[in-house]
């Protein structure tokens, strides 16, 4: 039992770092209906960002951890909107209107083209740093000696996806912004002939994603210490799954996605075997998907006749 | 059921989660006629098709289907089973043809039960074998006679998506042909034709049931088609059927023109001065 | 620089202040995007320590480039017009293509069989060659799922890879030849396509993209991960080269060589490769023409073009949708069962998701559908590929900027139009804009 729920621990903090990766894709998907594959790398470049940011303010004395934790936050999250910015000026804003297609090979290009310019600028090699939050709580000590452990980190990655989660919810649902987004989603056309700036929100749109992926980047270099040019592909790929599980389209369906996924991860790989919580993880997606073709929470899709 | 009726839709009801598109709704369409169901907008008429074509499950009711080759209950067929087996056709009110193919193409999609068997399941077809290129050419042939019929002959070789809005329309009434139906059911034909491309659709349908002896089941709002050509009306209102009847019954029917009045002035009158 | 904006503003109105201003912004966007990802350099030090430093000339230099790429796009924008208009084509110039395109294939196909006569002694470019056409066969391969039935498949790596570790481990444990390997590398991989057909049947669009790319996945992380009949990360190795029909392509004396009593050389066998996949490749294409004639292949594109009509019209789209997948899968699994021998060693390496997005960026580039602008995309591809090999560690970068910036130009690939497949009086070519994309 408490191994169990230490595990389950593990899993809500990992389905955390994916369910803020994939409210990115779902966001995106919502409002211009592709995928946009470079998300995974948006979230790789933000672990960088923070990294960095992070050295930098180390070697220049600043000693006090909240306020390093939250310069490192801030930078990271408005240099990787920037990137999340241009990505949908330079290679998806000229194919808006075109055969999607195009658009998703635009994307996926474009994860190549981060994936090895970050490995081109940082180089190849796995960036680890020493741990930054330390210390936990022991919830429970068992007979046998096994405690189940909650650390600070983990409090960490938790709160902040709680708070993000309601900050984001906020704005979709009582911002301007949040409405032009649903007004943008609905129907464009419309959208445009009642005032709302189209692009503008589109932008918007991509600049959120990032900064929410960079969040998950940040969160991810504190939890395992490390980062790599590589790692953007994997969570990339498990964040799209997330979404897609929760249902595209839905933000509390890629919250919900995004918990599935990192504890079906977490539970498989304690219970089973380790080498193949993926295809575990793949598995019960396709078989989600046969009984539910648009996800757990999406809009079923009603077939106009 | 009557010996002379084709279809018999009996006590069919489709519920939208609370919503009742279609309620308790009986009706017949006779062998070798043209029967038209009208009614105001949202009278369920769409889902009524919609049913007999497979498209929805009816949550209660049976449709009954009676032709040469046998008897089905349509409501317990799978969507594609319905054209292919009971040999049910339809067009759609949103015209639904295959944009990139050609006029030509789009009807020889039509004929893929009959082209699958004679190229033995591709694998015959694949290495040419004599029996498919005959049967090919007897589907060109079959093609190129509707084309005639509908007068796009001269465009069987443009894409369908090039064409006008009213020779899609009669493109697809002819793919629909293609399948050589026992009943034909048509969404709307006339929708957004002039008053000339109405009186040619009016002869198409009429040719249809007299050489084809092709039964048609008709939903419009056209009056001008549907007085003229239809052989048995049934009006629906809310999913309910308030009338039936012949053309000249319907036309004198008060529940019918308070119908209409009730939901659109204008139509009311239409139906009132639906010879003209 | 200087020179010729102020010649191109008499010539056609050029505002320089609004190219400059759009430079500066961009040089600013790219001084923030670049600051600290090329600004600070960090590795980490043999003790395990992050060490970082500044590259501020790099940073300075790259913000000059996209400053300075910025004005040159802007001229060149301003040169060609906005792309809209490039798009229309008069018919002449239609005419005229299409005849290149007719005069293009002969040719095409001649040089292909001259290849290996006429670079005998380049093994590179016989190497080059047979890469080349092993992609042109993928992608045609795939054109049959994306192309006609307009279904996504982001796996289609899985199908390749299961041809080949079919016939590796055919070869290796039961000892049978390439030719008897070959249909049941085919045969399984169709296997597997009707696998992954089954549960993607009722999904759409996006729905349809994770599924496909999530079955390559589980394929390549099973293999990693089935260590005694894969051999997992290591791969199998020593796989049988193919013999002609029996005859061994070595120096020994049962060898091709010794039996026509002419000096063995090691490029007999790359020859022989080389005829080997032209031959698989044009099999595909000519089976893929000849399905596109018949009921099939008719169905499949109505399928891509509206699946509600599809089923009013009675077929049967689920048979439909899978055979589509067979077929495309069955000729990966021929491409893989080539692979397989030609390489000797196969890893789940091969295997990645990488493959299947060039695959299915060859189909699109080529113009969905279309047999020859999927091989001039194979060629475009692998060809260009290989002419930035000199770039080392920036190849892949260049790749994935050429990929964004081929799907700008030309977002319907390279041959725009649609050939129909039977036709009464003229066989017109119909243009993209009309043909319907399908649900993937």
């Amino acid at each position: 039992m408490d191994y169990f729920a230490q595990q389950l621990i593990n899993g809500l903090v990992l389905g955390s770092i994916y369910g803020l990766i994939a409210i990115g894709y779902t966001m995106v998907y919502g409002i211009v209906g592709m995928i946009n594959f470079a998300h995974g790398d948006i979230f790789m470049i933000g672990g960088f960002i923070a990294l960095i940011t992070f050295l930098i303010l180390v070697s220049i004395g600043l000693t006090t951890v909240p306020v390093i934790l939250l310069l490192v936050l801030l930078v990271s999250m408005a240099i990787t909107s920037l990137y999340g910015w241009t990505i949908e000026r330079i290679a998806y804003r000229p194919l808006r209107h075109s055969f999607r297609l195009a658009p998703m090979l635009s994307a996926i290009g474009m994860s190549f083209v981060l994936t090895n310019f970050s490995q081109v600028a940082q180089g190849a090699r796995v960036k680890p740093v020493p741990p930054i939050i330390t210390g936990g709580y022991t919830l429970h000590e068992g007979a046998d000696g096994f405690a189940v452990r909650l650390s600070n980190i983990q409090i960490i990655v938790v709160i902040t996806t709680i708070v993000l989660l309601a900050l984001f919810t906020w704005l979709v649902a009582r911002t301007r912004l949040g409405r032009d987004m649903r007004a943008c989603e609905q129907d464009q056309t419309m959208a445009s002939l009642l005032g709302v700036d189209v692009d503008r929100t589109i932008s918007m749109t991509f600049v959120i994603g990032a900064a929410l992926a960079a969040v998950a980047g940040m969160m991810y270099l504190l939890y395992y210490g490390l980062v790599d040019f590589f790692m953007g592909f994997v969570a990339g790929i498990k964040a799209f799954t997330a979404a897609v599980l929760g249902g595209i389209g839905s933000l509390p369906g890629a919250m919900l996605g995004g918990l599935l996924i990192g504890l079906i991860e977490t539970l498989w790989a304690a219970y089973f075997s380790t080498e193949y919580k993926d295809v575990a993880a793949f598995s019960i997606l396709i078989v989600v998907l046969i009984f539910l073709p648009t996800g757990l929470l999406g809009r079923p899709e009603v077939e106009k006749v | 059921m009557n010996i002379n009726d084709i279809l018999s839709v009996e006590n069919l009801t489709m519920r939208f989660g609370g919503i009742v598109a279609v309620n308790n709704l009986s009706f017949t369409a006779e062998r070798g006629k043209i029967t038209a169901l009208i009614g105001p907008n949202g009278a369920g008429k769409t889902t009524v098709f919609n049913c007999i074509t497979g498209f929805y499950k009816p949550t209660s009711g049976t449709i009954k289907l009676r032709h040469s080759d046998g008897e089905w209950r349509l409501e317990r067929l799978n969507d594609f089973r319905i054209s292919k087996i009971a040999k049910v056709a339809r067009t759609f009110q949103n015209i639904r043809l295959f944009p990139g193919m050609t006029a030509l193409e789009n009807l020889m999609v039509a004929q893929h039960n009959t082209l699958m068997r004679a190229s033995g399941f591709t694998l015959l077809g694949l290495f040419g074998v004599p029996s498919y290129r005959a049967a090919e050419k007897a589907a060109i042939d079959l093609a190129r006679y509707w084309l005639d019929q509908i007068g796009l002959l001269e465009r069987a070789d443009d894409a369908a998506g090039n064409l006008p809005y009213g020779d899609q329309r009669r493109l697809e009434i002819a793919r629909a042909m293609c399948t050589e139906p026992a009943l034909l059911c048509l969404d709307e034909p006339a929708a957004g034709l002039n008053a000339r491309e109405s009186a040619a659709l009016n002869e198409l349908l009429l040719k249809i049931r007299a050489e084809h002896g092709t039964s048609i089941l008709l939903i419009e709002h056209d009056m001008s088609v549907v007085m003229q050509i239809s052989d048995h009306i049934n009006v629906l209102d809310y999913g309910v059927k308030i009338a039936d009847g012949t053309p000249q019954q319907i036309r004198d029917n008060p529940k019918v023109i308070a119908a209409y009045l009730g939901a659109d002035e204008e139509e009311a009158i239409a139906v009132m001065e639906g010879e003209t | 620089m200087a020179a010729t904006a102020s010649q191109a503003k008499t010539a056609h109105g050029l505002n320089t202040a609004f190219i400059l201003k759009k430079a500066v912004i961009s040089a600013l966007v790219a001084l923030v995007l670049f600051s600290l990802m090329i600004g600070i350099r960090t590795e980490a030090g043999s003790d395990g320590q992050l060490t970082w430093w500044t590259r501020f000339g790099d940073l300075a230099a790259m913000v000059a480039v996209v400053f300075g790429g910025s004005i040159v796009m802007e001229l060149l924008r301003h040169w060609w017009g906005p792309v809209e208009t490039v798009r229309v084509v008069p018919p002449s110039a239609q005419k005229a293509f299409s005849f290149a395109g007719r005069a293009l294939v002969p040719a095409l196909l001649i040089f292909a069989f001259l290849v290996p006569v006429i670079f005998y002694d380049e093994r590179y470019i016989l190497d080059l060659g047979i890469l080349v056409l092993t992609y042109v066969m993928l992608g045609w391969g795939l054109n049959v799922v994306v192309g006609l039935a307009g279904l996504l498949d982001l796996g289609y790596v899985a199908f390749y890879a299961v041809g080949a570790y079919s016939y590796a481990l055919l070869a290796t444990n039961f000892g049978l030849s390439f030719w008897i390997c070959l249909p049941l590398a085919g045969i399984l991989a169709a296997f597997f396509g009707v696998l992954l057909g089954f549960p993607v049947l009722r999904l759409r669009g996006d729905y349809l993209a994770i599924v496909t790319l999530a079955f390559g996945e589980i394929i390549r992380l099973v293999i990693i991960n089935w260590q005694t009949l894969t051999g997992g990360p290591n791969g199998i190795s020593g796989i049988p080269r193919p013999t002609m029909f029996g005859i061994p392509l070595t120096p020994g004396d049962d060898g091709l060589a010794a039996r026509l009593g002419i000096e063995f050389s090691p490029t007999h066998r790359i020859v022989f490769l080389f005829y080997l996949i032209l031959a698989l490749a044009l099999l595909t294409n000519w089976v893929t023409i000849r399905l596109r004639r018949l009921p099939i292949g008719r169905a499949w594109e109505a399928l891509r073009e509206d699946e509600v009509a599809c089923r009013a019209l009675g077929i049967n789209t689920t048979t439909t949708k899978l055979t589509a997948f067979a077929t495309g899968a069955m000729f990966g699994g021929f491409a893989g069962a080539f692979f397989a021998t030609r390489q000797g060693f196969i890893s789940p390496e091969s295997f990645t998701f990488h493959e299947s997005a060039l695959v299915l960026a060859i189909v699109v580039l080529g113009g969905m559908g279309s047999q020859l602008g999927v091989a001039l995309a194979a060629l475009a591809m692998i060809g260009g590929f290989e002419l930035f090999r000199g770039l080392e560690q920036f190849r892949m970068l260049v790749f994935g900027g050429a990929m964004v910036l081929l799907m700008i130009w030309r977002p319907r690939g390279l041959i725009g139009h649609r050939a129909p497949t039977v036709f009464l009086e003229r066989n017109t070519a119909i243009s993209s804009d009309l043909v319907k994309e399908g649900h993937g």
